[in-house]
């Protein structure tokens, strides 16, 4: 493994994207952050600037006016970046799916690694979809040049 | 950042902050107009969150709504529900049994304890006091332990049918909910000592983002922004509604106006939570706890509001003798809020910006029931709240 897989995988830095959600996934988030959940101890971070995250956490369904937001954060991070969906709205739209101002699912408009399900889904369970994600970085066979 | 002139031909700097900005946690945007450090002018660009909700309401029955109501924000969501369940007993002119009602103000008052720890930790976050964050979040997984303990849920507890609620409450359940925020008590009477007494957290909140008695009456804020201008107003108290009519509790104001005020008032509304929350436990009536409603609502009118953790929210239905309602609409608290931002913000520094946007404890999710256009929508540079720590820590 590469320094800089190593490194990304032992310290993914984590940009938090609110794409029109109802705050219940957003604050299972910062739960899982907090110390009775603590991410932390994965090396996790939460990041302020989209140019600084390897890793995107989308919440929420994608309204129409978040839409080109999104595409935009998602193309500031650097490459490789990964989209870790969190909650049924950010899957599939949920309650929603049908609503006018509302496009869906995260994954319509920007590819989507990993998803967690439920509303909301417990802190544990946004923990073990990014431990899944992590496993998925170690493996991913891109080269880094070592 | 693009120079301009404001309306007095003063040369101004525009800075764009969100709609992605930790700060807010939630998409929305500001644009500040500063002159030097001075913020001059302050145009929030709201819509990000709007889902369509009201609409969505009218396509789907009365039982379904209520799961959609809970979804309108997963913060206050049983403050969502109560307000909806209890418009539409009043359209079905159903009396909810006492129980009930008991049950009812336990949640709400268990929900409003985790709000506000939620939010002593996020501002506490702003001002760059990260040890608090971390301490009240991790406090406030005791509350959110008994949440899960009584409803099966943390977030969204689905609590609240239309006449009356789905789940019971043990006497064994109560116990351990009133050992558990005898804990919680005892920690944020050490918080509140913190608050006062640290010099940091006075030097960061102390006359910072000021709102003074007539212009947050005349601006209609409401809950805790309110309270701390000097405003006793709170609908538990004013338009006693669920069991709070026989609970003996204070309403918590303070008159410094600023955000040290908004602060103390939080951290002490916690603390009368607690006690209404002990009182409603060892008094809570036997009998049913709910009552079979009809499917079909008579057509009719309602209001309903009450005290949500962040200020008086409001419901509206409109039926029509279907069993969906004609036209829904919500008004949140933080969108009476919103409009005070522009007096707290206006005059101060940018270094404040953060504090004083959370100072309201706002939830977009909760406002975006309109969407407002901004008609000077063109890009510029954003802020993100690294910058922003930065540059306050530096000042």
């Amino acid at each position: 493994m590469g320094i800089l897989k190593w490194s990304r995988s032992k310290s993914p830095w984590l940009i938090h994207f609110n794409t029109g959600g109802c705050n219940g996934c957003d604050i299972e988030l910062l739960a899982a952050l907090t110390p009775k959940y603590d991410v932390e101890r994965f090396g996790i971070v939460l990041e302020g600037s989209p140019r600084h995250a390897d890793v995107m956490a989308v919440t929420g369904p994608v309204t129409r006016q978040v839409r080109k937001r999104l595409r935009r954060i998602y193309d500031q991070m650097p490459e490789p970046k990964f989209v870790v969906a969190i909650g049924s709205c950010a899957l599939t739209g949920a309650p929603f799916g049908d609503c006018y101002n509302v496009l869906g699912g995260t994954e319509k408009q920007i590819p989507v690694d990993v998803y967690v399900p439920g509303c909301p889904p417990r802190p544990e369970a946004i923990i073990d979809g990014i431990a899944k994600l992590l496993g998925k970085m170690e493996s991913s066979d891109d080269d880094d040049g070592e | 950042m693009t120079p301009r002139k404001d309306t007095v031909g003063r040369k101004t700097t525009s800075i764009p902050v969100g709609p992605q900005h930790p700060a807010l946690k939630e998409p929305e945007s500001f644009t500040f107009e500063i002159d030097g450090e001075t913020i001059v002018d302050v145009i929030p660009r709201l819509g990000y969150v709007h889902r369509g909700i009201e609409k969505a309401m009218e396509s789907r029955t009365y039982i379904q709504n209520l799961y959609l109501a809970e979804r309108i924000c997963g913060i206050c969501s049983h403050s969502h529900t109560t307000c909806y369940a209890q418009g539409v007993e009043e359209l079905l002119d159903v009396k909810i049994p006492d129980r009930a009602n008991f049950i009812r103000v336990i949640i709400a008052e268990l929900e409003r304890i985790h709000s506000h720890m939620l939010w002593l930790g996020v501002a506490a976050h702003e001002i760059g006091f990260d040890t608090l964050f971390m301490h009240s979040w991790l406090d406030r997984e005791l509350v959110m332990d008994l949440l899960e303990l009584i409803s099966g849920n943390r977030v969204n507890y689905a609590m609240n049918t239309i006449g009356g609620v789905r789940r019971n409450i043990s006497d064994d359940g109560g116990q351990k909910v009133k050992d558990s925020l005898a804990d919680v008590e005892e920690r944020m009477k050490h918080y509140v000592e913190v608050i006062k007494t640290d010099q940091s957290i006075r030097q960061r909140t102390k006359n910072i983002g000021p709102l003074n008695c007539t212009p947050a009456a005349d601006l209609c804020a409401a809950g805790p922004t309110l309270r701390a201008s000097g405003i006793a107003r709170d609908v538990r108290k004013d338009d006693p509604y669920a069991a709070y009519g026989e609970i003996p509790f204070d309403v918590i104001s303070y008159d410094g106006c600023d955000l040290f005020s908004r602060t103390l008032v939080r951290c002490e509304e916690i603390l009368e939570a607690i006690k209404i929350t002990d009182y409603a436990i060892d008094n809570l009536p036997e009998g049913a706890i709910r009552v079979r409603a009809a499917r079909k609502v008579p057509e009719g009118r309602v209001v309903s509001r009450l005290e949500a953790p962040r200020g008086e929210l409001i419901h509206y239905c409109k039926s029509n003798g279907t069993d969906t309602p004609e036209r829904y609409k919500v008004r949140a608290p933080t969108l009476a809020n919103v409009l005070a931002l522009g007096n707290m913000l206006i005059g101060g520094n940018v270094a404040d910006i953060p504090i004083v946007l959370a100072g309201i404890d706002p939830c977009f999710s909760c406002m975006d029931r309109m969407a407002f256009v901004d008609t000077k929508s063109d890009k510029r540079w954003t802020w993100t709240q690294e910058d922003l720590q930065r540059y306050a820590l530096k000042c």
